[in-house]
């Protein structure tokens, strides 16, 4: 079958994003994930079935099918601003994985036509999956959001073995560029202990070099209430950037990687 | 060696004081000008103009007060009170006397007045009754263009009341020979002329007037190198004194010399751009390439070891200021659409050289940190972009734009230089382009460009399409069919089309009658002897004595029309959703947005008045049934609850359709047309100094008070809003990012609007954070401009834009924030995070 036939359900493309892999990049979003995270800022990419949100009185869709093709014809409109700015295309969800004879040929077209791909990830799939994108992946932003699998399980519904075991086959298999990003979540990771216990792992990791911590924020609060869902965050106030810094320094100390807030 | 040096280099403790002491009172009228023309215009009648133009400025040289404020290292000022101005009433003056007692007190651009100016001024108002070039004008002004104007079509009112301006001399040629070399090139041209010539009468005339006013300005600054030496004499604090010896030194061998060093340089370059401005009311009278005329001074010294980088700095940053010191008083009107006391003095630093290649030296740097030290509006510093602009200079001025200054505009080489050669320029003088104003091109020295010709809206002639040419009442464009009858889409453009045409022909006309009462009243002997080839010629610059010669109007409007005229080839002719009649009465009920508006009684009236003058004049029989009909048309009749409901429905079903700004190649390409309506047909037309008509598009700021003109459009623009901006979408039309509103404005024809684009996008300076958020910035331009994108200009929001936005997301929707981390579009955040963000907008990087 052609790639550019390949379907897949979106919930968003966004261009001109500039903090998921270098440069200027055009985000699509796929929809579906296998984690339910409390803090998910993108609620209406947890499930797969097309939603409606209600948005200022009005009905809104959110999710459609749209072929490898349609996406990547608007991937390719900001060529220029890739070319110069060393940016492409990156998937992100929703887990990718989820949908992954999409997200490969996604990868493929674009890999193709000579643009620069990323792939933003937490890898909680069958490794045999992963294995037969990253042929095809430039950068491989993938989320390491907790090292113990209990307190894992509580915040996203999963617990992380298979996560960890994925994230040290893709550093060894040494086919991407591999960096750990960290949602750093008050009550669920942000302390010391916590960081520190992530970035060791991250350190452990052949080949790995960097590591962002992702500040948590409440961008997405909005679209619970649209969902009709409940935001069972609600408390939870964002960190001050002192706080933030000293976490930087603690997973700078314990990794020796270069850390850095935000993506 | 370096190619340049790029480092940062500290401000001077001296500058903050120039800026306080610059802006420590509200500026003010002073009258010694307009008081001391009219003196020697009064001594003179009967003499033929260029003498009387003359020796009107050596009389004001000579006479009008001068002063070195504290601090100063470069002097000459207009004005005893800082950021004081002049007036003009060889242009104009009515104004002025009608807005006595308002002028301090506007919105905007407010001047203090004293009686005493005011008692000055009116004593010798009178003498110019009938003697300015705007009167004159008027009366060569064909009828139907100012019935034109009268109702909005567009407007020529820049330089019908005020000076031409918007030229860039050869400061080059100043600065290296000195006005004596420049009087020795006359005298050179003069001597080579027989008396008998057919010419000589006036050429003698002129070239005397010309030698007149450059002693004038020779003998000016040695006014400044007395008062420094007397000053001096009296100053107790050794460090200043010597200062204004320095002063005076400079002020005795400058600009009557050339130049021997980067500071006398810097002082010789400062009395061209004073004294221009003295001269003559215009404004945008332009710096251009300033790093690359001066460089030849500041290497010198510096490899001579004559002077630091920091005390070269130090005189550019003096300059900056200076720049801010000179003022404008114009009419209120003018001054909405003008706001910010700007002369529009542009600047630009980079680019190619003659030879094409790249042209970035040490000062196109220390042009960026001068802005970045004085952090005032002037200069409109500029840069230009090429394939081989090095990435630290654009690093560098993307860091200026971070700084929400607005600083400064870029322009792409790549996309001047072809459209500068396709108006004929020279390859060479098409690589050395400089900018005037605000967005327009041309190669300095030798151009006089009338950049600002006039305001066009482009949304006023789909309004006739819709009335047949009638407006309140009164005939002013083409009878065209009745839209009800129309039966395709090409009908209705075809009419846009005839109505745009006859109303540019018309602006043609006002222009050009303003062209000719300048070249009759107000030729300019001390500009014309700066620029190519005036001397040779023996014509001043307003009778053609340039190189080359323009008429640039600008229009404006482009992204209504485009998504108006889309929406009615898609909605009416092709889905056949509603008909062009009730588009029609939408439009005339405003969509049904104002409803409760009873008519206006005045308008009325007036209505009532143009109809019988219009039946009168042409003899047609009155019957009720006509005044009926064009009353009806006029005021329209009051809608029912039902037919607003539909007029809504209508909106938004234009509403929903494709809009221009969000890289739909069908409905860009349709603009990239609708833009030629007006490009195209304006270049067949020529001007009175033998030079052509050039399109620009862009409006200043004319395109809030110009939209408060227009009534509702078909793109669903209510009535009495802004008119789109430049080439940039509607406000909150463009939904998906910077790239695609980009992407589209880059597939207008950007060669054939060579008088210039203005496209502005809008960002907080988060988004521009750290090494990162630069990178990314500057690859946005280059990427647009590696698509012939030809300006880009930043505005990076404030904290009132914020507030603003949360008040009117309508208008922000592509503005762009970064929130921890992440970019995003700031309207589509909650309330509390928007709160956070303006909180936080002070707090910088």
């Amino acid at each position: 079958m052609n790639d550019r036939n390949v379907t897949g359900r979106i919930f968003d493309i966004q261009r001109y994003s500039v903090h998921d892999g270098t440069g200027i990049r055009t985000i699509v979003f796929l929809k579906g994930c296998v984690l339910r995270c409390r803090w998910c800022c993108n609620p209406e990419s947890q499930k797969f079935e097309i939603e409606t949100m209600m948005v200022e009185g009005k009905p809104v869709v959110t999710g459609r099918d749209v072929t490898v093709g349609e996406v990547m014809d608007v991937v390719e409109k900001d060529r220029a601003y890739y070319r110069r700015s060393g940016g492409g295309l990156t998937l992100s969800g929703g887990e990718s994985l989820c949908q992954p004879e999409f997200a490969r040929a996604l990868l493929k077209s674009s890999k193709e036509l000579g643009i620069n791909t990323a792939l933003e990830s937490m890898a909680c799939a069958k490794y045999e999956v992963i294995e037969s994108i990253l042929p095809y992946l430039d950068t491989y932003l993938m989320d390491i959001k907790h090292v113990n699998p209990e307190k894992h399980r509580q915040f996203t519904g999963r617990s992380n073995e298979l996560m960890m075991e994925n994230a040290r086959r893709v550093a060894e298999s040494g086919m991407t560029e591999l960096i750990i990003r960290v949602p750093v979540i008050p009550t669920f990771n942000a302390t010391p202990e916590e960081i520190r216990g992530i970035a060791e792992f991250a350190a452990s990791l052949p080949g790995v070099r960097k590591l962002h911590l992702l500040p948590y924020h409440r961008l997405g609060q909005d679209k619970y209430e649209r969902l009709g869902r409940e935001y069972t965050m609600k408390e939870i106030v964002p960190m001050e950037q002192e706080y933030v810094e000293m976490l930087l320094d603690t997973a700078i100390k314990a990794s020796g990687l270069e850390c850095q807030i935000g993506g | 060696m370096e190619r340049y040096y790029s480092g940062k280099i500290e401000k001077s403790p001296r500058i903050p004081k120039l800026v306080e002491a610059l802006y420590a009172k509200m500026p003010e009228i002073e009258p010694a000008r307009a008081v001391l023309i009219t003196e020697s215009y009064r001594q003179t009648e009967g003499e033929p103009i260029y003498t009387r133009r003359g020796k009107a400025f050596e009389h004001i040289l000579k006479n009008i007060p001068i002063i070195i404020r504290d601090n100063e290292l470069i002097v000459g000022s207009t004005t005893l009170a800082p950021r004081g101005c002049q007036t003009y009433p060889e242009y104009s003056w009515e104004w002025l006397e009608a807005e006595f007692d308002t002028v301090a007190t506007r919105t905007a651009d407010p001047f203090y007045i004293s009686e005493e100016t005011k008692e000055a001024l009116k004593r010798v108002h009178p003498y110019w009754k009938g003697k300015t070039t705007s009167e004159l004008a008027t009366s060569y002004m064909a009828p139907e263009a100012i019935k034109a104007m009268e109702h909005n079509i567009f407007t020529t009112g820049n330089y019908f009341y005020n000076g031409i301006g918007h030229v860039c001399v050869h400061y080059d040629e100043v600065l290296e020979i000195g006005f004596e070399g420049i009087i020795a090139k006359i005298q050179d041209a003069w001597d080579r002329c027989q008396v008998s010539d057919g010419d000589y009468a006036r050429r003698s005339h002129l070239y005397d007037a010309m030698i007149r006013s450059c002693q004038a300005v020779i003998d000016y600054a040695r006014r400044y190198a007395a008062l420094a030496k007397h000053m001096a004499g009296e100053c107790t604090d050794p460090v200043r004194r010597a200062e204004l010896l320095q002063i005076a030194d400079n002020c005795m061998r400058v600009p009557a010399k050339g130049a021997t060093s980067f500071y006398e340089a810097c002082q010789s370059f400062w009395f061209v751009q004073q004294l221009i401005q003295l001269e003559s009311s215009g404004h945008s009278i332009s710096p251009g390439r300033f790093d690359q005329y001066m460089y030849p001074y500041y290497k010198a010294d510096l490899d001579a070891g004559k002077i630091t980088r920091e005390k070269a700095q130090e005189l550019i940053d003096c300059i900056w200021v200076k720049l801010n010191d000179l003022n404008k008083c114009r009419d209120a009107v003018s001054a909405e659409g003008f706001a910010g006391y700007s002369l529009f003095q542009n600047l630009i630093v980079g680019g190619q050289d003659e030879e094409g290649e790249d042209a970035t030296n040490d000062l196109s740097f220390m042009c960026i940190t001068a802005s970045q030290h004085v952090f005032l509006p002037a200069p409109s510093l500029s840069i230009r972009i090429w394939n081989g602009t090095p990435h630290d200079l654009m690093l560098r001025a993307a860091e200026l734009t971070r700084t929400g200054i607005g600083l400064p505009a870029y322009y792409n080489d790549e996309v001047m230089i072809p459209a500068l050669l396709n108006r004929g320029l020279t390859l060479k003088d098409a690589r050395n382009y400089c900018i005037i104003g605000c967005v327009e091109p041309q190669a300095p020295g030798k151009t006089d460009g009338w950049h600002d010709a006039a305001f066009f809206n482009m949304c006023r002639p789909v309004e006739l399409v819709f009335s047949s040419g009638m407006d309140k009442g009164e005939l002013i464009g083409v009878p065209t069919k009745p839209v009800e009858e129309m039966k395709t889409f090409d009908e209705f453009y075809d009419a846009y089309k005839t109505q745009m045409n006859y109303m540019i022909q018309l602006l043609v006309n006002s222009d050009n009658a303003i062209d000719c009462a300048h070249m009759e009243r107000c030729p300019l002997p001390f500009l014309s002897c700066m620029l190519e080839d005036c001397i040779g010629r023996g014509k001043t610059a307003q009778e053609g004595g340039c190189i080359y010669n323009f008429t640039g109007p600008q229009g404006f409007g482009i992204a209504n029309m485009a998504d108006g005229l889309y929406a009615i080839k898609k909605l009416v002719f092709e889905e056949k959703k509603f008909t062009l009649g009730e588009l029609k009465e939408a439009l005339e009920h405003n969509y049904g947005h104002d409803a409760q508006n009873a008519a206006d009684p005045a308008v009325l009236a007036q209505v009532a008045a143009n109809v019988a003058k219009e039946l009168a004049a042409s003899g047609r029989h009155v019957g009720e049934e006509e005044v009926t009909q064009i009353v009806s048309s006029v005021i329209g009749t009051q809608a029912t609850d039902a037919q607003n409901a539909r007029y809504a429905q209508i909106k938004e079903m234009i509403d929903a359709a494709p809009k221009f700004g969000n890289d739909d190649p069908e409905v860009d390409m349709f603009a990239r047309d609708v833009a030629y309506t007006y490009t195209r047909p304006m270049e067949q037309y020529t001007n009175p100094r033998g030079g052509r008509y050039q399109a620009g598009l862009y409006p200043v700021s004319a395109n809030v008070p110009l939209g408060a003109q227009t009534g509702a459009t078909p793109d669903g623009r209510l009535a009495h809003m802004p008119v789109a901006d430049g080439v940039s979408p509607s406000a909150g039309k463009d939904t998906l990012g910077p790239t695609a509103a980009a992407n589209s404005v880059a597939k207008l024809d950007h060669l054939i609007a060579s008088n210039g684009t203005l496209f502005n996008q809008k960002f907080h300076p988060s988004a521009l954070s750290g090494m990162t958020g630069l990178e990314n910035f500057a690859s946005l331009i280059r990427g647009f401009f590696d698509q012939k994108g030809m300006h880009m200009q930043f505005n990076v929001v404030s904290r009132e834009t914020l507030l603003d936005a949360q008040k009117h997301p309508e208008n922000y929707k592509h503005l762009v924030v970064r929130v921890a981390g992440y970019s995003a579009l700031f309207t589509t955040l909650s309330k509390s995070l928007q709160d956070d963000i303006i909180r936080r907008t002070e707090q910088g990087f």
